[in-house]
């Protein structure tokens, strides 16, 4: 065996990579089999997300008794979504749309309080050095991985102690700290902004106040969408907070109230016997409406949102 | 000429950079400090504040600070239900955690692999479930977990079950749990992998290409490896949000009985076992507490994960 042979890598295919081999050779490229599977494995998923949101839908269009009778993804009528419509709006004098109101009170409250805060922070983070700046950014990255959930009880004893339970500040001063967004705007700034073109601004004589407001932050829109995508669906969907921080059921949101307004109506069991205290002739149609009140909003941000996601600004955010 | 001018320069150099450092510094400062402030009364300041409350006796109902010792803490791991909802967490997070981290990873690939139009719609109706959350997440679960009215009913009953309370008892709820979780989280995380693999370099490929590598092969041993960092990202997240699990059995359970009641226990999940402890107990020191282990919990593995691996980027 010469001295070549023994410096030459092994290149025999070990077993798995023949049999890997042989389910990979039609086609040229991932097979028919492949072909097959991968479309196999999409469509079935396909169903699982949509036939649920589908079903939610339609649900809103039958009455108890139709939605036992008829098919599940079948059309009931027009007139029975109105009447569910109609039944919602009557429900405690229209506090639903008092609901929907809080809903969009606090989360434009929590948006513009976080952007405004949590953007200078991630920007200077990035272009400046000061003591402190390392200690501020591993808080930001240990309280980004903190669940808000894990935070609600000690919030409530802390804003209890301020007095703060049962106003609608409980709800919207926490939301003002977003500490993903202050991370995730010093990671956009620190790998996608040239220290070249601040400087030539600084020789122009701009302050770093104004080097901020004309040249970062318009260079911001594609990690601005992704933060106000985040923080919109955080804050829209809160639950566990106003959950436990409210009692007065005129500030809930509407997450909370769709809670309770399915625990305290037979919208879930109208064929049953109703326990005492509760609220009846509710259908599951007022239950899925009511459901869609809240989802709807949220999918058309989804729409819109879907390409700063997939965009660079997340994938920005970790090590490649 | 030049000779005679240039040794005063330097000096009116230095004290023009060294005010303009000084005035840049206070301008930092500023640009944070509102970002500190809400950090210390929203994030640090209530997990110090529980840390204090923890130790605090609420007997008379009134906090005496210092007056428990460790004794909240044995209160927790002496309560009967201790156990029973961290094994409950357990089995969620076992189950879980590795699959929803695989279906998401292999759906993504699966999109990427031949963009177009169609994968493009279909992404956005993955994506787009994730507007399904929190109660409505849940009565949606009902719904399509009720034999008798759901869309799946023909899978429901080959399988065996005729009634709501034939599918959600106690011993399916970590799979429940899992299904309801994955159907509004997978979503967003199949966009973020995708977006990761989209910014895989072609060159990259098409070497491997060139040297007769087929997709399968480019999944394996480029595409996976290289997407390894998000991997371990959406891991964190997912582990830490999965231990804290607390809206989807509040509603489903809780004492709510949401006609499903009768069959979920009205505490399933630690944090509902610390709810239980502040709201009905009224001991707020057990309930900062068992929080205080949770948060241990999560960001015990977020540090370990953050060790090992050194991915965030917070150099220089």
């Amino acid at each position: 065996m010469s001295k070549i042979d023994t410096l030459r890598p092994d290149t025999r295919p070990t077993p798995l990579q023949k049999w890997m081999h042989f389910w990979m050779r039609t086609g040229s490229d991932t097979g028919i089999l492949g072909f097959g599977l991968r479309w196999a494995v999409l469509l079935l998923f396909a169903a699982y997300f949509f036939i649920p949101m589908l079903w939610l839908v339609l649900a809103t269009s039958k009455s108890a008794p139709q939605l036992l009778e008829m098919s599940p993804l079948a059309f009931g009528s027009f007139q029975r979504i109105q009447e569910a419509w109609q039944r919602i709006i009557e429900y405690q004098n229209g506090e639903v749309l008092i609901w929907g109101f809080n809903s969009v009170r606090y989360t434009i409250w929590a948006l513009a309080l976080s952007l405004i805060i949590s953007i200078p922070a991630g920007y200077i983070l990035a272009v400046a050095r000061f003591p402190g700046r390392r200690l501020l950014l591993w808080l930001t990255l240990i309280t980004m991985l903190l669940p808000p959930s894990a935070l609600v009880l000690p919030m409530f004893m802390e804003l209890n102690l301020f007095h703060l339970i049962n106003t609608q500040w409980a709800v919207i001063l926490p939301s003002a700290f977003f500490p993903f967004g202050t991370y995730l705007t010093y990671i956009y700034y620190a790998s996608s902004l040239p220290r070249d073109l601040l400087d030539a601004a600084r020789v122009d004589g701009c302050s770093e106040a104004e080097l901020f407001w004309h040249i970062a932050l318009p260079l911001a829109s594609p990690v601005l969408g992704l933060l106000a995508f985040i923080n919109f669906t955080t804050n829209w969907n809160n639950f566990f907070g106003p959950y436990v921080l409210l009692n007065d059921d005129r500030l809930f949101n509407l997450p909370v109230g769709i809670q309770q307004f399915v625990a305290a109506t037979s919208a879930l069991r109208p064929g049953f016997n109703p326990s005492p205290g509760i609220m009846v002739g509710y259908q599951q149609a007022e239950a899925a409406l009511f459901g869609l009140i809240m989802v709807v909003p949220v999918a058309i941000v989804f729409l819109f949102a879907q390409r700063y996601v997939i965009g660079g600004a997340f994938t920005g955010s970790v090590k490649g | 000429m030049t000779n005679q001018t240039s040794p005063s320069l330097p000096l009116n150099k230095a004290s023009f950079a060294g005010s303009s450092r000084l005035w840049r510094r206070l301008t930092a400062y500023l640009f944070v400090l509102p970002y500190f402030l809400v950090m210390l009364a929203f994030g640090l300041g209530p997990g110090l504040y529980a840390l204090l409350l923890s130790f605090a006796d609420f007997s008379t109902g009134l906090p005496r600070y210092f007056a428990a010792g460790f004794g909240n803490y044995l209160a927790v791991f002496k309560e009967f239900r201790f156990t029973f909802t961290f094994v409950n967490i357990g089995e969620f997070l076992v189950i879980s955690v590795p699959l929803g981290i695989a279906m998401v990873v292999i759906l993504a690939i699966l999109l990427q692999m031949r963009p177009g139009p169609l994968s493009t719609a279909l992404r956005t109706l993955y994506f787009v479930s994730g507007a399904v959350t929190g109660p409505v997440l849940v009565l949606v679960a009902i719904f399509m977990l009720d034999p008798s009215i759901s869309p799946f009913q023909a899978l429901l009953k080959s399988m065996g079950f005729q009634l709501t309370n034939d599918v959600i008892y106690a011993g399916s709820l970590p799979v429940i749990f899992t299904l309801i979780g994955f159907f509004s989280g997978a979503g967003l995380w199949i966009a973020i992998q995708y977006g990761a693999l989209e910014a895989i370099p072609t060159e990259l490929l098409e070497a491997a290409t060139i040297d007769g590598a087929n997709a399968w092969q480019k999944v394996l041993l480029i595409k996976f490896p290289l997407i390894r960092p998000y991997i371990i990202y959406q891991f964190i997240l997912i582990f830490a949000g999965n231990v804290q699990l607390f809206v989807e059995p509040q509603i489903l359970g809780g004492g709510n009985n949401l006609g499903v009641g009768g069959n979920v226990p009205a505490v399933w999940s630690p944090n509902q076992l610390a709810y239980n402890f502040a709201f009905e107990m009224g001991n707020f020191g057990a309930a900062s507490a068992l929080s205080l282990i949770l948060l241990a919990i999560g960001l015990g593995a977020a540090y370990l994960i953050i060790r090992w691996t050194g991915f965030f980027n917070i150099e220089n």
